[in-house]
């Protein structure tokens, strides 16, 4: 800020010459009496706050466009002499050279302005503030409090609207209180692109609502809609959860991380006696600006809902309760013997903390002595492991993509990465490049989704499984571009290493961005068969000696099993036993094997949060704490560490690593991760001395890489005639699609986006099927039934059918027995409704 | 010095004896306190039964001793405490805490909430001096109906304008209760001296 000394002045004043020139590009001003000097295009109710003067205001917002809607900014300007007719609007006048701005502070006439605009604003306002959720921290109730005027003129009945109206299952509308600011139209507009509510009637019926189509109304069906009820100025919008919970003064407020999603959003969590009200988005402008996704703000029900408290231990066949020293030294006895007997694997799940994984990624090597551990509760490729060998070092060099360079990127492409589904916060940072700086967006993927249409981006067709060969269509890439693969790229041989192989040839930046919070900070932390904590390779001596060292213990030095070897190697008899931390069996990619397998262990040990598949096959079940109720740090796909402290207190729930280390001792070994700044403290020590941070990914081991076989299959499929031809599967996760951390939320799981199938124009033609018809699709194991969508052939590949990654609670791959990119076949349903169809 | 001076102060005595008693024969014969006396609290009801708290923890806004706790709930078309959206879900009041002050009385938006004048607010068990919601609640007049049930007298607006044409159409003792319209207030005077008469 650049602030003239100099009081405001008189004309003498002015034409003295010792004033400070202004720079090229800005102009000067005077706001109440002081000198500024401010950017050309900056306004004027920006400039104020520079100089710590506050405008009052409803409409705007400094990541909205400007708009103008509620006039309570107004001002006295002055140009070159001459006053502006009117009170301006300061949201929306910019600055100009020799501009004088006089606020409330020192004009009578804005003053008077402001103050009437505010008993206009609450003409109609049913001034409900005592039932009223926004009730105590409303910027309408605060302002009418300090500077409104005691009473109102009208005489008339006030406007009525029918008290609240479900705009969605989650979101509450109440019209009478709505100032008509247009913040929650804009954001969905400009920043969500979901434009479902907005302006609607003229004159004094004007109100804020939703469409209606021929099948009724249309929900305000995005998955930012919880962003609205936090920037709405009044307390028009609320939410169904939240609805008549707490007041702001009961809140005790932390800053917390959501465990969501990998882009480490922060976000403050409101408990009230030791229960979470609400969660609000965290201004955190280098990561989620102001905004977070539904899933973050609403689905946290889970910490509350069906919990274990206290160990259990199965004595003949029951698991009964059992106090945490009897479980402890069970699980402790168990684990020796299985280890001495055939050996024990950890599956650790992808949601812990980095403190938690590296608890685990010791307890694996020096209390296990093994290397079997796997934090990939999916599925996950050894081609994967390969590929974060090389990728992970680039995460701590100064290449590594962050936020803003997605934001100043003039291309960014997306590989098997859904942004919207898979990692929304990265979603709408995109979307404000895209809007802001016309960043082309190019998808390689089966189909154009919404999300890819609400990017502006550009569909590189490719089948899945063969993403590998559509990355030659892409447009010559250089350094300045970015390409975000995801998750789902393990799925596809040889994709990672294409991928990487791509981004090094053309010097483009490549980030990995993987659906769960704890991904990124598991690989770093050691929770894989291939890697040591720092991201070093098992199989490098001299990183295992550097490990020893720190550890005081041998660390194995044959490579492990990964997830799926060890639940073979379960089933097969060659493991003894297994620990496994939080993972849903229906997220692994053969459930039914899982399961076989913990059954087939001798020794199986849970840690969980609540009873699972998992606690009813284990041998010793022992409860751990939910995020919100333990410190520890996340790492997000930028590889920023985002460490929180406990949002609830004294719960008196313990984190896995104090878990672990217990067993440790009871063990004979001493992890030092019995609390979480112990087991970051050492995770960081070690990291020091052993990551060795990259600038630019290593050369790959194979050249250009294609999936002939996919190739192959495409070919013999062209010469089966059109109409008996399989499809290929494409499927994905949705972002809510009733996983664990979604449970009793019901009003959260019915803004879920409904289930369908999607298919090109032409394959739906050959099969006489039309929009909204139910259709089967069947695999070797099942089918599945759900409405059609049809999109042109110009947005997707006509021999592709997609699903979403898991209906009714079923991953849609173990529903039909067929991977993604394998070949089902798709016909219109028999008339009767069949389960799986639609909800 | 006077011989008498060993003796005087029987006089004082003495003298007392023929001067009107200024001390109560409690508890046989507790007096009535003041009519404004700040004793317990008692949350009153419409003329039809339901509540006039809507939950909106004013009360708890304004109390200087943190004594009270409040927790809103919404008001279904099935399951109806009070008029309107909200109603008081959870209301405990601690007498532990509290300091008699009647900051609540004067918070409180729908006067929901008003004191009454029992003062026997003493017990050996601070589990006991929490009073919950059913033993702040004023007990159910004749013609009242106990909650939840649906509105009786007219819209949710209805309440609050017409509240004391409501209450005189309901036949009910307007001219006890005095003019402010609540049942509660034909509490203040009798709720102590009730109390008086059954430990008699």
């Amino acid at each position: 800020m650049t602030l003239a000394n100099k009081p405001a002045s008189g004309p003498d004043n002015a034409a003295e010459p010792e004033q400070p020139p202004v720079p090229e590009g800005h102009v000067r001003l005077t706001i109440d009496g002081i000198e500024v000097i401010a950017p050309k295009g900056e306004l004027v109710i920006r400039a104020a706050e520079r100089l710590g003067i506050a405008i009052p205001r409803f409409c705007d917002h400094p990541l909205l466009e400007p708009v103008g809607a509620c006039r309570q900014c107004l001002v006295e300007v002055e140009m070159g002499g001459k006053p502006m007719p009117k009170p301006q609007a300061s949201c929306t006048q910019t600055v100009a050279d020799g501009m004088v701005v006089k606020t409330q502070l020192t004009s009578p006439v804005a003053e008077k302005a402001q103050r009437g605009n505010l008993e206009f604003l609450l003409l109609n306002h049913p001034l409900d503030c005592p039932v009223c959720d926004k009730g105590g921290e409303c910027p309408l109730q605060n302002q009418t409090m300090a500077d409104g005027s005691a009473s109102s003129r009208l005489i008339d009945e006030k406007r009525l609207f029918e008290k609240p109206i479900a705009i969605s299952t989650e979101i509450l509308l109440d019209r009478e209180r709505c100032v008509l600011c247009q913040r929650c139209t804009r954001f969905s507009d400009q920043i969500a692109g979901d434009k479902f509510i907005d302006l609607l009637e003229r004159g004094s019926g004007q109100q804020i609502g939703i469409g209606v189509d021929a099948a009724g109304e249309v929900p305000f069906q995005s998955y930012f809609s919880g962003n609205t009820i936090q920037i709405c100025p009044v307390g028009a919008l609320t939410s169904a959860d939240y609805r008549f919970r707490a007041r702001p003064f009961d809140l005790v407020s932390s800053r917390s991380v959501c465990e969501h999603c990998a882009g480490g959003d922060a976000v403050r969590t409101d408990h009230r006696r030791g229960e979470i009200m609400r969660r609000l988005a965290w201004n955190d402008p280098e990561v989620n600006e102001e905004w977070i996704s539904d899933k973050c703000r609403f689905a946290f029900t889970y910490v509350t809902t069906d919990r274990l408290t206290t160990p259990l231990v199965r004595r003949d066949g029951v698991l009964a309760p059992a106090s945490w020293t009897d479980a402890v030294t069970a699980a402790a006895a168990g684990l020796e013997k299985a280890r001495d007997a055939r050996g024990v694997g950890v599956l650790a799940g992808g949601r812990l903390t980095a403190s938690d994984a590296y608890a685990y990624a010791k307890f694996a090597r020096v209390a296990l002595r093994s290397n079997d551990i796997d934090f990939r509760a999916r599925y996950g490729s050894d081609e994967e492991l390969a590929f974060l060998a090389g990728y992970l070092p680039t995460l701590t060099g100064p290449n590594a993509v962050r936020y803003a360079d997605l934001e100043s990127a003039p291309t960014v492409v997306l590989v098997a990465f859904e942004p919207e589904e898979e990692s929304p916060t990265v979603f709408l940072r995109l979307r404000k490049a895209v809007r802001k700086n016309g960043t082309a967006v190019h998808a390689v993927a089966p189909l154009r989704s919404r999300g890819l249409g609400k990017l502006s981006g550009t569909l590189v067709k490719a089948l899945p499984g063969d993403e590998a060969g559509a990355l030659d269509q892409l447009p010559e890439l250089d350094e300045t571009a970015i390409v975000l693969v995801g998750e789902r790229a393990a799925q596809s041989p040889g994709l990672l290493t294409a991928v990487a192989e791509l981004a090094r040839r053309r010097g483009a930046r490549l980030a990995w961005i993987p659906r769960r919070a704890g991904e990124v900070g598991s690989a770093l932390a050691g929770a894989a068969p291939t890697l040591l904590p720092g991201g070093r390779l098992v199989a490098d001596p001299a990183a295992r000696e550097e490990l020893e060292k720190h550890w005081g213990a041998p660390v194995p030095d044959r490579p492990g099993r990964n997830g799926e070897q060890i639940i073979d190697a379960l089933v097969g008899g060659e493991l003894s036993g297994v620990v496994v931390g939080g993972v849903d069996p229906g997220d692994l990619p053969d459930p039914a094997k899982a399961l076989a397998a913990l059954e087939a262990a001798d020794f199986v040990v849970s840690l969980e949060q609540r009873l699972t598949a998992v606690t009813d096959r284990a041998d010793v079940v022992l409860p751990i704490a939910a995020v919100p109720e333990k410190s520890g740090a996340f790492v997000d796909w930028e590889g920023r560490v985002r460490p929180f402290d406990a949002a609830l207190g004294k719960t008196g729930a313990m984190e896995d690593g104090r878990v672990l280390d217990t067993i440790g001792v009871e063990m004979d070994v001493d992890l030092y991760t019995q609390s979480a700044l112990a087991a970051q403290t050492e995770l960081e020590r070690v990291w020091r001395a052993i990551a060795r941070p990259a600038q630019a990914l290593p050369a790959g081991r194979h050249e250009g890489v294609l999936a002939k076989g996919a190739e192959a299959v495409r070919q013999l499929l062209d010469k089966l005639p059109g109409r008996h031809r399989g499809l290929t599967l494409a499927s994905w996760r949705m972002l809510l699609d009733g996983g664990t951390l979604l449970i009793g939320e019901p009003h959260l799981a019915g803004t879920a986006k409904p289930d369908v199938v999607l298919l090109a124009a032409g394959a739906a033609a050959e099969r006489g099927i039309e929009a909204g018809q139910q259709v089967s699709v069947t695999g070797p194991a099942g089918s599945l039934t759900l409405p059609a969508q049809i999109l042109p052939d110009t947005e997707m590949l006509t021999d592709v059918v997609w699903l979403p990654g898991r209906v009714d609670g079923v991953s849609t791959s173990v529903r039909l027995g067929a991977t993604v990119g394998a070949q089902v076949h798709v016909e219109p349903a028999a008339q009767q409704a069949q389960p799986g169809g639609p909800r | 010095m006077s011989f008498l001076d060993p003796v005087k102060g029987f006089g004082v005595t003495f003298a007392t004896m023929f001067k009107p008693v200024v001390t109560d024969d409690y508890p046989r014969k507790p007096a009535a306190p003041a009519t404004r006396y700040h004793g317990r609290h008692q949350l009153n009801r419409h003329p039809d039964g339901l509540e006039k708290c809507v939950g909106c923890e004013l009360c708890a806004w304004a109390c200087p001793a943190d004594a009270i706790f409040v927790e809103g709930a919404d008001n279904t078309e099935q399951e109806r405490y009070s008029p309107g959206e909200r109603y008081g879900k959870n209301y405990q009041i601690n007498y532990l805490r509290c300091i008699g002050c009647g900051l609540c009385i004067e918070a409180c938006p729908t006067r929901a909430l008003s004191m009454t004048n029992e003062y026997e607010l003493a017990d050996d068990d601070r589990q006991r001096l929490i009073y919950t919601k059913d033993m702040l609640l004023a007990p159910l007049q004749p013609g009242m109906e106990a909650p939840p049930h649906p509105l009786r007298l007219g819209d949710s607006k209805d309440y609050y304008a017409r509240g004391p044409e409501l209450l005189a159409q309901q036949g009910s003792g307007p001219a006890e209760s005095g003019a402010a319209g609540e049942p509660g207030a034909a509490g203040q005077q009798g709720t102590a001296g009730q109390r008086q008469e059954g430990d008699a």
